[in-house]
């Protein structure tokens, strides 16, 4: 019989995505092995079950501010293909905090997969700030895999702000996101990846800045450890007088592979779009300076690391 | 404290240490100078386990470390600013002072000993130590690391380079400081007259050996007319 009830293993997955103990204070809606078991509303923010797809409409009121919104999944039954549909209508100005994110416990052999598919709607002068983790555990040869799908709709005035880390765990992920944005708009994309074995990861952004004066900042900071694999596509249309600037920051260590391709497209005059690029392993003078201040060489990296992918 | 046996450091050809030997006793301020090439730098980086001698001990508090790893004479008390401090995307200026003083450090802590290198601590502590911070900065920062490690031998590979003169005099500061509380024994390699004046020692190398030792008072009296050091500019 399925337990729906949220157990230890569901706390502990809960707690590496976000914290647990906070969940409950807020609106919140917690997925486990496909279905929603756990929701709360509040005063300002509504959330809807779809009828048409699985997943669920989030709608905040205007002129919400500061409320913090859980959306967590979790998977612990091995051979789940789990896809959903999460839309957020953010009215105007508003100023929300969602937290998101996915973890997967695979202890058997049968693959674990979840499809997450975010769409943000903000309508004019709404803020939000969106973060999402990604991680998975369990002793099982069964893969754990997540492919989310981010998907930014930005209305005059309005900006998003994403943290997206996904550190551990993850077998293979595709991660795309994407943005269309209108005039005074801002979206501000901030990504840590981690892979190691024989794990894949590819991101890809897709940001066009429709409106003036509209603008983006992609981060991307990688590591990429024993024979794992990383892409990094960036792709940004200026089609008005704006500003973006993307930036790829990958070390590379072992037999890894990392590929970062940029595409900056100007299709305005006056659009003024930056990307820079840069893989390379861990500079020897780094670990030297800090094996002088008393660490091994091992724990010198674990530090820079761990510095570079906060 | 330190003794160097006949250290030998040979790359393409040329010997760019040749016979060293040194005996350098407790709580002293000695300061190394000479020319480019001399030999200055290979020489304290040797005694960090930076870079190997081909033959030659180096002895440590009665202890042999010449074969030992950076980070074991690290931690057996020895401390290195490098003369190019190193840059790390997302350390931040707290990170590398925390791992410095190997405990747990509050946040005051750290702005203290910022406040002694003359950095307005608040503003920098959660700074990343990347390529934002200037040449200056940057430096006060590497000396910030190494002064709060309080080792009983402390080597300077040139502090003053990028330096202003306001930091300058903190340096000083510090180094008299580090003295009067660590009492430990200050390896520094300078070209500044200022830091070569209230050197106990100072050693002249040249061609890779170590052509004098002489006080302070004799070498300046000797060699400030030779242009061996520079005058630092006062206004």
């Amino acid at each position: 019989m399925e337990n729906n009830n949220i157990q230890k293993i569901d706390e502990n997955l809960l707690d590496n995505i976000t914290d647990y103990k906070e969940i409950r204070k807020g609106a919140y809606n917690i997925r486990k092995n496909g279905k929603g078991i756990e929701r709360k509303v509040t005063e300002n923010t509504n959330i809807i079950t779809k009828k048409d797809v699985s997943g669920i409409d989030i709608y905040v009121k205007e002129n919400t501010k500061f409320e913090i919104i859980h959306i967590p999944v979790i998977i612990t039954e091995s051979g789940l293909k789990d896809v959903v549909y999460n839309d957020f209508h953010i009215g105007k100005n508003s100023n929300v905090i969602i937290i998101a994110g996915c973890g997967i416990h695979n202890d058997h052999h049968k693959n674990s997969q979840h499809d997450g598919i975010h769409r943000f709607y903000l309508e004019e002068g709404a803020k939000v700030k969106y973060i999402e983790k990604h991680y998975g555990e369990g002793i099982g040869d069964g893969k754990r895999i997540l492919n989310p799908v981010t998907e930014v709709y930005l209305k005059k005035g309005s900006s998003l702000e994403m943290d997206s880390a996904q550190i551990k765990g993850v077998d293979s992920t595709i991660r795309e996101t994407k943005g269309a944005l209108e005039a005074d708009t801002n979206f501000v994309v901030s990504e840590k990846i981690m892979t190691n074995g024989t794990q894949t990861a590819k991101t890809i952004f897709d940001v066009k800045l429709n409106g003036e004066n509209a603008s983006t900042h992609v981060t991307s900071r990688s590591v990429a450890g024993d024979k794992s694999k990383q892409e990094f596509v960036s792709k940004i249309y200026g089609n008005e007088k704006c500003f973006a600037h993307s930036e790829c920051d990958a070390i590379i260590k072992d037999e890894a592979i990392v590929t970062a391709t940029p595409e900056i497209t100007a299709n305005n005059v006056d659009a003024n779009l930056i990307h820079e690029a840069a893989i390379g392993k861990i500079a020897g003078e780094q670990i030297t300076k800090l094996m002088t201040l008393g660490l091994t060489e091992k724990q010198a990296e674990d530090e820079i690391i761990n510095g570079f992918l906060r | 404290m330190l003794e160097l046996q006949n250290i030998y450091f040979e790359r393409e050809n040329r010997k760019i240490l040749n016979d060293i030997n040194l005996k350098i006793d407790t709580n002293k301020f000695i300061a190394i100078t000479g020319p480019n090439g001399s030999g200055k730098s290979t020489l304290v980086k040797i005694i960090m386990g930076i870079e190997k001698p081909d033959s030659g001990k180096i002895i440590f508090q009665g202890k042999d470390i010449t074969e030992l790893s950076i980070e074991k004479k690290a931690n057996l008390g020895i401390s290195f600013a490098f003369q190019q401090p190193v840059k790390f995307k997302g350390m931040t200026v707290f990170d590398l002072l925390r791992i410095a003083s190997k405990k747990e450090i509050t946040k005051k802590e750290a702005c203290e000993i910022l406040s002694q290198v003359g950095l307005c601590a608040r503003e920098y502590v959660d700074r990343e130590v990347n390529g934002s911070l200037s040449g200056g900065e940057l430096k006060r920062i590497e000396i910030a690391t190494v002064a709060i490690r309080q080792t009983k031998l402390t080597i300077f590979d040139e502090p003053e380079a990028g330096i202003d003169l306001w930091s300058f005099n903190n340096l000083i500061e510090i180094f008299e400081n580090m003295r009067e509380i660590v009492k430990g024994t200050t390896l520094i390699i300078s070209h500044q007259e200022r830091i070569l004046e209230i050197a106990d020692e100072i050693i002249l190398m040249k061609n890779g050996k170590i052509e004098k030792i002489e006080t302070s008072e004799e070498f300046l009296k000797n060699n400030v007319s030779k242009q061996c050091c520079k005058k630092i500019k006062t206004k």
